[in-house]
């Protein structure tokens, strides 16, 4: 794979706007934009400069443009990078590409800006995936937790983790190559209590994983309720668009039908589940078993009550069934418009909201229930988040190698044992920032004990 | 009056002995050239072979048909398997020897060895045309020819030995250094380093009081090295002694400090972290009131004593006068003062995997010369260069063992890719799969190979068969057998240990942890007349084969994840100043190294994982 090559790519999404930002990249990006620029020479220009000129084909102009140029190393893909910002017709858009297609560029693979700043060492793998998170970010919470971890902090975090684990790893190690020394060797308690640390470590980040998890994709919100007590069209009327099927006959939705939306800069990504359906003794999950699971699987669980249909038993019956779950849940009667006062009666004990989700009614007090009954409040800016699955994964994967130490430890086995697991621990760390060598071991062994005859 | 040789192997210390021994069995001619032939494997430092790592390495010497663990076996007067409270792979043989008699031993070895000749003499430089090594040039000026050359020079290589102020030109103290190689050497093109290790003073054993030290006996059953027969267990063994240095010991060293040629800067060499003198240790662990001594007897008759964790550097009056405040060396009188010496090595990044220049064809280096330490990672260098140029100039396939084969294999491959700063001596944290590389089965894992090769003979290669074929009869026995909870849980709870639930076979039983072999034999009482047909070292390997199966199948299964990296295939020739995106140290270190698969790439120190990354996408997986 080239990476020197100069490609060239839309900036900004495709379709009609006020205006379009042309990418290039590599050696020849200024040479290329040259030849079909008229303006300044910019070969000769600073870089991080902006000029006025035209882009003409052949005599003909085909707009009037400013280009920005950026010399390398100081860009984002640290080669020389220039942008075109041109009018945002699609018309003038694709011709320009054409043109500087025609004078040597090459069209741009999908994330090939950021593999070239990736491997030209602009940042790690980490931040490489935070970039990618940046780019999608569509809310508040979500672009810090990425510029947080773009800007490394997730990678500094991680540095913490593995200067523990290399410590740890090297406790276990000096009793096995250095056991002929007169060194006081870690006892078993003390090793338990090093790995707890770390776990908690582990944790702290793995849990933050949930919240960045959460702040990324939304969080799980799901509207559950009895056939037909209006929850696709409660879903609809957030969403302001027909993204459900909507019907009189119950059971209509079979599908489970996600969207988000956000509300003050957190998302939630709202599923619409099949109804809950009463019977003469029990509450069971209709048709899909899956609806139960997503149920089981919520932040929040939004809880529609027909408050013109139910009945006061099937009331009661539902409220059961919700604390038996144990989701987070909002109550809320839906059709308020026209509420049958034994269901409010029914419901006097229990705290709830009075909606009409056909009216559009109260939406905004929900909405305002909604982010109280979600507390970010853990998440501040500068806090470090997992926010991508691999590094979950590689973390979760060093705790249970951590757990599988602790088994160890509490069923007597040598210290050559847990070094296996010590050992893939810190494979798994390594594979998110970078590997950890035996080497690291052995210098936090010397510079930490008096070994030798 | 000499004819051309196969091999010329220009050194006798450890290295040297296994080199020319090695290609003379696999039928090269073979001289072996050294400046004192009554200096032939020297023990320079301490008389003892094994330990940990190290032991492992001495077994893997001896199952590929070298003579280190022979010869240890017949001159050890002490033998204890060290880390015996711990699994099987950290189990690490070590026996104290007898100095003088290794020594002659090896000396008669390489003496019944037919294709070997001698030479005493220093050789001052080699012979080389066209890239290529023809022979050795000596101090009285003759060229001796040879198709290869094998350099073990020690600490030989313009060696300076310091004592306190004093200092002077020596390989050994006693013995004068070597000259001319080092500088042909850098004008070949060669980069060279400066390297330093110590020794401490040896003493007159008359002369102390043990009854103011710990005894530290031999193991009660003690082992040996090697996997023949021919050698047999000591029936006898000698002790060594334990005591401590003290506050006022410290105290009468620091007096010398500013004569110390290890702190006003006149030793220039980077000495050992894991073996520091002992004023290193009172320097850099100030907070700690006594280090370890260990007494060891050189030998079965002599009186000599050295004096192990007391490595110095110090004036000669300064480490008499602290060593008569060490509890029972009041009356002390010294034989030799401790001292430090200098030498030249050349950084072995400049070797290929078969120890072999890529400077100058068919020339190897082994030993200390690579920046390594020890008898063991010198001996096992020098077997691996001695069978690479043999089969090099009988035009065979080189001979290269991989990490997950062998501690050689690390060892060899941590040298070529990392290079060293410091003197390299192995540790087992430095093989990822160090569960595969016990002393228990270097047969297994490798006779097989150098009987292929031709140096393994047919006895070697019979016994380790028959230890294989008996083993696995052994764990077949033990799979075979099985009982219903009724009929074993009476004496397994006899013994206080859990009943079974469901029908369990003695292997089954055999994983639980704290159990072992023998315990079988008390719950069940007719294995032991079963067993009594097989050798002891094959139900000690199928005994480990089956209480570890789980373990040794988890990190067999990583070895082979790892050698996917190493399936990745690079271009000797690839041009890596072509990839902009790697970082200037990985580039210099790709060209420098040239590794021949992606594995390799990732060890080599300097490359990064973000240089891999870039290295994947370039190669193309």
């Amino acid at each position: 794979m080239n990476t020197e090559d100069t490609i060239v790519a839309l900036a900004t999404p495709p379709g009609v706007g006020a205006i379009g930002v042309i990418r290039l990249s590599g050696k020849e990006a200024i040479a290329i934009t040259q030849k079909v620029f008229k303006g300044k020479d910019l070969s000769q220009v600073a870089s991080h400069t902006l000029h006025y000129g035209t882009i003409k084909d052949g005599d003909q102009v085909v707009d009037e443009v400013v280009v920005s140029v950026f010399r390398g190393p100081n860009s984002y893909t640290k080669q020389d990078v220039i942008e075109i910002s041109c009018h945002g017709s699609p018309y003038i858009l694709q011709k320009v590409i054409k043109l500087l297609l025609k004078q040597g560029a090459r069209l741009a693979k999908a994330g090939e800006y950021t593999l070239r700043a990736f491997v030209n060492g602009r940042f790690d793998l980490a931040q490489a995936e935070a970039v990618a998170d940046l780019i999608s970010s569509e809310n508040e919470s979500m672009h810090k937790a990425a510029m947080n971890q773009m800007r490394g902090g997730f990678s500094a975090e991680i540095k913490a983790l593995r200067e523990e684990l290399v410590h740890f790893a090297s406790m276990i190690e000096l009793e096995l190559d250095f056991s002929e020394e007169d060194v006081e060797f870690a006892s078993r308690d003390e090793l338990k209590k090093l790995i707890h640390n770390l776990q908690k470590l582990i944790i702290a980040l793995t849990e933050s994983f949930n919240l960045g998890n959460a702040i990324k994709n939304g969080i799980p919100t799901v509207i559950a309720g009895k056939p037909n007590a209006g929850k696709s069209t409660l879903l609809n009327a957030l969403l302001n668009e027909e993204k459900a099927i909507v019907s009189d006959i119950p059971g209509t939705t079979r599908d489970i039908i996600e969207d988000v939306i956000h509300i003050d800069g957190i998302s939630f990504r709202f599923v619409d589940t099949a109804g809950i359906r009463t019977t003469e003794d029990h509450v069971e999950a209709i048709g899909v078993e899956r609806a139960h699971a997503r149920m089981k699987e919520a932040a929040v669980i939004i809880y529609l009550i027909d408050l013109a249909n139910d009945t006061p038993h099937e009331v009661s019956q539902q409220l059961d069934y919700l604390k038996e779950l144990g989701v987070p849940y909002l109550i809320v009667g839906n059709k308020a418009d026209k509420p049958n006062e034994e269901v409010i009666t029914a419901l006097k004990e229990t705290d709830f909201l009075q909606i009409s989700a056909h009216k559009k009614e109260n939406l905004d007090t929900l909405k305002e229930a909604l982010k109280e009954r979600v507390s970010l409040k853990d998440f501040k800016a500068g806090n470090t988040l997992v926010t991508t699955l691999r590094h979950y994964e590689s973390l979760v994967e060093t705790n249970q190698s951590l757990d599988k130490v602790i088994e160890g430890i509490d069923s007597g086995v040598t210290n050559d044992f847990l070094a296996m697991d010590i050992r893939n621990a810190l494979l798994h760390l390594g594979e998110i920032t970078g590997e950890i060598t035996t080497d690291d071991l052995l210098d936090n062994i010397f510079s930490k004990f008096c070994i030798g005859k | 009056m000499f004819k051309v040789y196969d091999v010329i192997v220009v050194g006798a210390g450890h290295a040297g002995c296994e080199a020319a021994a090695a290609a003379a069995n696999m039928g090269s001619k073979v001289l072996l050239a050294t400046m004192n032939m009554n200096t032939i494997a020297q023990m320079s430092c301490n008389p003892a072979m094994g330990g940990v790592a190290k032991g492992q390495i001495v077994r893997e010497i001896d199952a590929l048909g070298g003579y280190s663990g022979i010869v240890s076996d017949k001159t050890s007067i002490q033998f204890r398997m060290l880390n015996r409270s711990k699994g099987p792979a950290m189990w690490s043989p070590r026996v104290q020897s007898d100095r003088m008699r290794f020594a002659e031993e090896w000396r008669l070895t390489l003496e019944s060895i037919e294709n070997i000749d001698f030479w005493q003499e220093m050789v001052t430089g080699l012979v080389v045309k066209d890239n290529r090594v023809k022979g050795v040039r000596t101090s009285l000026g003759i060229e001796i020819p040879g198709k290869s050359v094998v350099l073990t020079n020690g600490t030989f290589l313009n060696g300076v030995i310091h004592i306190g102020e004093k200092k002077f030109g020596g390989g050994r103290t006693g013995e004068k250094a070597a000259t001319g190689i080092t500088e042909q050497l850098i004008e070949l093109g060669f980069e060279a380093g400066r390297m330093k290790t110590g020794t401490p003073p040896r003493v007159d054993g008359r002369s102390l009081d043990y009854s103011k030290m710990t005894e530290q006996p031999g193991d009660d059953i003690p082992g040996k090295f090697s996997y023949l027969n021919s050698t047999s267990p000591l029936t006898q063994q000698k002790s060594c002694w334990i005591t401590y240095t003290s506050p006022e010991v410290h105290n009468e060293l620091q007096t010398g400090f500013d004569r110390s040629p290890m702190f006003n800067g006149r030793i220039q060499g980077l000495g050992p972290r894991y073996c520091p003198s002992i004023e290193d240790k009172i320097n850099r662990f100030a907070d700690r009131d006594r280090h370890q001594i260990f007494v060891e007897p050189e030998g079965w008759n002599t009186v000599e004593i050295y004096v192990n964790g007391f490595s110095t550097s110090l004036p000669q009056d300064v480490q008499y006068n602290a060593l008569t405040k060490v509890p029972g060396f009041e009356q002390v009188k010294m034989f030799r003062p401790g001292y430090a010496i200098e030498y030249d090595f050349f950084q072995p990044t400049q070797l290929t995997s078969t120890l072999e220049t890529k400077l100058i064809e068919n020339l190897y280096f082994a030993g200390q010369i690579n920046g390594t330490t020890g008898y063991e990672e010198a001996g096992c260098q020098g077997l691996m260069a001695g069978i690479n140029a043999h089969l090099k100039v009988k035009e065979q396939a080189p001979f290269i063992l991989g990490r997950s084969q062998a501690y050689i294999g690390v060892l060899i491959d941590d040298l070529i890719n990392k290079g060293t700063e410091e003197p390299y001596r192995m540790f087992t944290s430095r093989a990822e799969f160090r569960l595969l590389l016990r002393q228990d089965n270097a047969d297994l894992r490798l006779t097989k190979l150098s009987y292929g090769l031709g140096l393994a003979d047919d006895n070697r290669y019979q016994q380790m068969l028959d230890k294989e074929h008996q083993t696995n009869q052994v764990i077949a026995l033990l799979d075979e057998i099985k009982f219903k909870p009724d009929e074993i849980n009476p004496a397994l709870e006899n013994i206080g240990q859990a009943p079974i639930k469901d029908k369990s076979s003695l292997s089954q039983i055999l994983k639980r942890p704290n159990f072992s072999i023998t315990d079988l034999q008390t719950i069940y009482s007719e294995l032991s007349s079963k067993l009594n047909n097989y050798a002891t070292e094959s139900i000690e390997q199928a005994e480990i084969q089956i209480k570890y199966h789980t373990y040794i199948e988890r990190e067999q299964k990583n070895s082979e994840k790892m050698s996917e990296l190493e399936n990745q295939n690079i271009n000797p020739d690839f041009n890596y100043n072509d990839i902009p995106s790697l970082s200037k140290e990985a580039k210099e270190k790709l060209l420098k190294i040239k590794p021949s698969t992606i594995g390799q790439a990732s060890r080599i120190s300097g490359v990064s994982p973000a240089d891999v990354s870039v290295l994947m996408v370039y190669i193309g997986r």
